[in-house]
C-alpha cells in the first residue's frame, strides 16, 4: 500500500462544515440530515416537502457560493461510461433507500447517535466499496 | 424560519463537500483503494463531521423542542434486518463503481457535468424502485 494525494487539512475543514450543517439542522429544525431520506422523500412523500426541496437547492448552491467566494474552479474526474453510470446510479439509489441511509444518514448522523444499525451499515458499505474498487482494479 | 435554515444547512453541507473534495469521484475511489495507492483523506471528512455532530446531538437530544420546529424527529428503527444489509451491499458496490454517493451526486449538478446528471437520474430511479419494497 502507498499513501497518495493525501489532503488531511482540506478534508478535515470540509468535514467540520458538514458536521456544522448536521448539528445546526438538528438543533434548529429538529431533524438529523440524511441525503437519501431528504432526496427520496421529495420523490415519494409529502412530508417536509418544502424543507427537503430547499435543503437540496442549498446543496446545489454550495459549489456556486464556494466558486464565488474563493474564485477557484471546481474540477471533478468522473467515468463517462453510460452503462457504468446507470448501473452504479440505480444501485446507489436502490441500496441507500432500502437500507434507509447513505454516507450522511448512516455514516454521520447515525454514528453521531451511536446507532448500531448505522454502524453496521457504514462498515458494510465501506467494505463492499473497498472490495469493488479492488475487483474493478484487477479486471 | 426553518425554511431559511434548511436552505442554509444545504449550502453549508454543499460547501463542505466541495472543500473536502468528497464531490470528486476520483478522490472517493482513491479513498476506497486501500490495497494499492491509498488516499486516506476522506477519513478526515468523517472525523471532522463527527467531532461536531456527535456532541451537539447528545447535548440537545433531551431538550423539549428544537428552536424553530415543534418537535425533534429522530429515527427509531433499531432492527438489524435484511433490508439494512442488502441495501448497504448494493450501495457499497455502486459507490465503488463510480465514486459518487447521494450527497455529492446531487451537489455536483451545480457543475453541469453530463456524467453526474446521468448518475443522479439513475439514482432517483433506484430510490423509486426501493420505495416499492417498503
Amino acid at each position: 500500500m502507498n499513501i497518495v494525494n493525501f489532503t488531511p487539512l482540506s478534508a478535515l475543514t470540509g468535514g467540520l462544515l458538514i458536521g456544522l450543517s448536521v448539528a445546526l439542522f438538528f438543533v434548529l429544525n429538529g431533524r438529523m440530515i440524511g441525503i437519501t431520506g431528504i432526496a427520496s422523500n421529495l420523490l415519494v412523500s409529502k412530508d417536509n416537502r418544502i424543507d427537503n426541496f430547499l435543503f437540496l437547492a442549498g446543496l446545489i448552491l454550495g459549489p456556486l457560493f464556494y466558486n464565488f467566494i474563493s474564485g477557484k474552479e471546481i474540477n471533478i474526474s468522473i467515468s463517462n461510461s453510460l452503462i457504468l453510470l446507470i448501473t452504479a446510479g440505480v444501485m446507489v439509489g436502490f441500496g441507500t433507500k432500502l437500507s434507509s441511509g447513505c454516507t450522511s444518514g448512516h455514516g454521520i448522523s447515525g454514528i453521531s447517535r451511536f446507532s448500531l444499525r448505522s454502524i453496521i451499515a457504514t462498515i458494510t458499505f465501506m467494505l463492499v466499496g473497498i472490495l469493488t474498487v479492488l475487483v474493478t482494479g484487477i479486471l | 424560519m426553518n425554511k431559511i435554515i434548511s436552505l442554509l444547512c444545504g449550502i453549508i453541507f454543499g460547501i463542505g463537500l466541495v472543500i473536502s473534495e468528497m464531490i470528486n469521484p476520483e478522490k472517493v475511489l482513491g479513498f476506497l483503494n486501500i490495497f494499492r495507492d491509498w488516499d486516506p483523506s476522506l477519513a478526515f471528512v468523517m472525523i471532522g463531521a463527527l467531532i461536531i455532530s456527535t456532541p451537539i446531538f447528545h447535548l440537545f437530544k433531551n431538550k423539549i423542542k428544537p428552536i424553530f420546529s415543534s418537535n425533534f424527529s429522530i429515527p427509531t428503527n433499531k432492527e438489524l434486518d435484511k433490508k439494512l444489509i442488502i441495501g448497504s451491499i448494493f450501495f457499497g458496490a455502486g459507490w465503488g463503481l463510480i465514486g459518487l454517493c447521494p450527497g455529492p451526486a446531487i451537489t455536483s449538478i451545480a457543475l453541469l457535468n453530463m456524467s453526474s446528471a446521468i448518475f443522479v437520474v439513475s439514482m432517483f430511479i433506484g430510490f423509486y424502485i426501493a420505495s416499492k419494497f417498503n
